[in-house]
């Protein structure tokens, strides 16, 4: 059995008097693709930034497929390079470089951290492209893109620095069911690869049809976790059992919820 | 709010009514910055002038009747503001020149004035006349007899003439080194030289003038009044009284007198030929085109200078620690909430008894130094605007600190910054104008000489506009392609 790909131990960390994570304990095993899941304001997405190295935690210890982060001050440079050589991020906004192409927002990585020769990146992030669906925006500015194809071109943009692990904030929040089910393919097409995701998200039926393992966290700490079929059918915790009910009966898709795919800030659904 | 405006427009009417001529008042105009035996204000009450042309103002007052009240008003303007209706008549050690009586009523002179060389006493047996000074700089008040000979002399003995917005600083200069010699009137050249030690006065006048009072060309018959008055103080020794008092009586004086009084007409000056506009371009033209060149060169090297500094202060505005940021807040607080005329005048005179720095370095430091605390907030903004997400996209990519600011938060900040930049850039275009209390004759300080020499703004300031907005405007299309070309590329 290989090492897992993240392990964290014990991770607490407050802002201000708030206490977001109270000892959060998970192990991510390589080739999978988890699932965070849990109410808005639960520590997903903090929990994604502290294993990225972007955010300091107050007591516990990361492991990132042999890089360790420990409690205080975040690592000094040569640590944080290493760390970020192992793992890649895609934000929920995407975060694309606004003044940059796709081709130069997915090669500029590459060329001024790898130190790899031009050519070569741009035909690795062509090659992503063709990949992702979106080979058509390699000349595109982040502007004129759908927020599905800065989705994609964001992905993009993660995986051709080639890190073993990607986490996902939100990856589904701007998609509509067709192209969330396009995401998920190609998703599992990297881990067809041998890489390993980490995906926080509200989208149960996202989860049900493409995550091998699912965590579902609650006041600051793991609640549940397995099989989404098991944990998602038959919840045995009653936090799960809350995010289930507040889902909501399913509802119609409007006629023009295809056309409308970019979400702005602070309008994200809920759910 | 209402009530406030309206409270407001009563205010504004009752000073317009305040403006209005209270007909029982003399209003006279004068620059109290001139200073002693001209104007000054009072030591003991520094609400109240003093000085030979406050006497004469009040005895001209008191001979038509009426109560003298003081105007203040820059030497250099008080034709305009005479003529304009500012006040009724200009006393401020003004000169009898042949554009003032075609542009002005003139009085008749009541006091002879010689123009005279002061230099530096160790200097005073080398550079006797003004063909000694070849070669050398020598400075005055602008837009008087005194600068328009020394313009003359530049040509005929190959002197650099040095024009100030006033006449103490040449002086002090002069004593400091800056300068080989100063011609300005003798009044002024004994005043100065109480002032300032080590100085000394070459006898022997460069030139002669006169010393009258200016009204606009409409009160001819105030003018007369004014000039029988002048004459029954002269003949009843009131004058010599006052001029006496004031320590200016001397033979010339006493000569000057005794001829003026036998005179009836004025005495005649030499007359600068008339000359139509068209010529009167091409003469000052290339002056003026060298001025430009002056203030667009000044501009550009004041604006690089604000350019990199104000990059450097609003990146240590971000990213410096505590005490870092601390001291530019300072500086930025300092530099923008001081007027730049101050700051050009600590520099320049200020500093010099520690570092004697150029005029035109003094100029481009005052301004770029001023400008770069604007440019520093406007890149401080930029940079603040740009995404945290992409910033923090970069970092998880692995971009170092520095390549973070290089490729992508500085490329950005850059195009946010560029439209108030131009915009910056264009105001220090016209500020590089203040540079002229420096002694950098600049477009507009070439423009009120040329003003000053033809007694009309009317030219002079339409030439000027118009040379501004051949440099303004070219600016502000480069930046807007510059912007356009950045906004929307090749999509």
């Amino acid at each position: 059995m290989t090492a897992p790909a993240l392990t964290i131990r014990g991770l607490t960390l407050s802002r201000g008097a708030t206490r977001v994570l109270k000892g959060v304990d998970l192990t991510v095993p390589t080739g999978q693709l988890v699932a965070l899941m849990g109410l808005s304001g639960c520590g997903k997405t903090t929990i994604l930034r502290t294993v990225v190295g972007l955010e300091a935690f107050d007591e516990g210890a990361i492991d990132v497929s042999g890089v360790p982060l420990a409690a205080g001050a975040l690592p000094p440079g040569a640590a944080l390079r290493a760390l970020r050589s192992r793992v890649g991020m895609v934000f929920q906004y995407h975060g694309l470089f606004e003044h940059l192409t796709a081709l130069e927002n997915v090669a500029l990585a590459p060329v001024y951290v790898a130190r790899r020769p031009r050519e070569a990146a741009d035909a690795r992030a062509l090659e992503l492209f063709g990949t992702l669906g979106v080979p058509h925006l390699a000349k595109a500015f982040p502007r004129e893109m759908s927020g599905g194809e800065a989705q994609r071109v964001a992905i993009a943009r993660a995986l051709a620095m080639e890190p073993p692990l990607l986490l996902m904030d939100e990856p589904t929040a701007s998609l509509d069911p067709a192209r969330r089910n396009e995401l998920g393919r190609s998703l599992e097409g990297l881990i067809a690869e041998g890489r390993t995701l980490v995906v926080a998200t509200h989208d149960v039926d996202f989860v049900l049809d493409f995550a091998t393992h699912v965590v579902v966290l609650a006041d600051g700490v793991v609640a549940e976790e397995g099989a989404p079929e098991t944990v998602l059918k038959s919840p045995a915790q009653p936090a799960t059992r809350f995010l289930l009910q507040s889902k909501g009966p399913p509802v119609a898709p409007r006629p023009d919820a295809t056309r409308s795919l970019r979400v702005p800030i602070g309008k994200a659904p809920l759910f | 709010m209402t009530r406030a405006v309206a409270a407001a427009i009563l205010l504004l009417a009752g000073a317009a009514r305040a403006a209005q001529p209270d007909p029982g008042v003399l209003r006279w105009g004068g620059d109290a910055e001139g200073g002693a035996p001209f104007v000054e204000a009072d030591p003991a009450d520094p609400s109240k002038v003093r000085g030979f042309d406050v006497e004469i103002a009040s005895a001209l007052a008191l001979g038509v009747g009426k109560k003298p009240l003081f105007v203040q008003v820059a030497y250099q303007t008080i034709d305009q503001s005479v003529a304009r209706g500012d006040f009724e008549i200009g006393f401020s050690g003004v000169e009898d020149t042949p554009q003032r009586r075609k542009a002005l009523s003139v009085t008749r002179p009541y006091f002879e004035f010689r123009e005279v060389l002061t230099v530096r006493a160790g200097d005073a047996s080398r550079f006797r006349t003004l063909s000694d000074l070849r070669g050398r700089k020598v400075g005055t008040l602008s837009g008087t007899i005194a600068y328009d000979t020394l313009v003359a002399a530049a040509t005929a003995q190959g002197l650099e003439p040095v024009s100030y917005d006033d006449d103490v600083h040449p002086y002090e200069d002069l004593a400091g080194g800056r300068l080989d010699a100063v011609l300005l009137d003798h009044v002024l050249a004994a005043r100065s030289v109480k002032r300032v030690p080590g100085l000394a006065i070459q006898p022997g006048a460069v030139t002669t003038g006169r010393y009258v009072g200016v009204l606009a060309r409409e009160s001819a018959a105030l003018r007369d009044r004014v000039d029988a008055i002048l004459m029954e103080r002269m003949r009843d020794g009131t004058l010599r009284k006052i001029f006496e008092k004031w320590n200016v009586w001397d033979d010339e004086q006493a000569a000057f007198e005794a001829n003026e009084e036998k005179r009836i007409a004025l005495t005649p000056l030499p007359s600068s030929p008339s000359r139509k506009s068209f010529s009167l371009v091409l003469l000052y033209l290339p002056s003026l085109l060298k001025a430009s060149l002056v203030t667009i060169v000044l501009s550009c090297l004041s604006m690089a200078l604000a350019v990199v500094m104000g990059i450097a202060i609003a990146s240590g505005r971000v990213y410096g620690n505590a005490p870092v940021r601390f001291l530019l807040t300072v500086y930025v607080e300092l530099m923008r909430g001081t007027p730049v005329l101050l700051q050009l005048f600590v520099l320049y005179y200020g500093l010099s008894e520690f570092v004697r720095l150029p005029a035109f370095v003094a100029a481009l430091l005052g301004l770029g130094l001023n400008y770069a605390a604007y440019e520093s907030e406007i890149y401080r903004g930029a940079l603040e605007a740009v995404p945290r997400s992409q910033l923090e996209a970069a970092r998880t990519l692995g971009l170092t600190e520095g390549q973070v600011l290089r490729l992508v938060r500085g490329p950005q900040a850059f195009r946010l910054a560029l439209a108030p930049m131009t915009n910056d850039f264009v105001a220090l275009l016209k500020d590089s104008s203040l540079v002229s209390v420096v002694t950098v004759v600049e477009l507009t300080k070439q423009t009120a000489i040329f003003a000053t020499n033809i007694a009309s703004w009317a030219l002079p300031g339409a030439l000027c506009a118009a040379l501004y907005l051949a440099m303004s405007l070219p600016l502000s299309r480069l930046a807007r392609r510059l912007e356009g070309r950045w906004r929307a590329p090749s999509a």
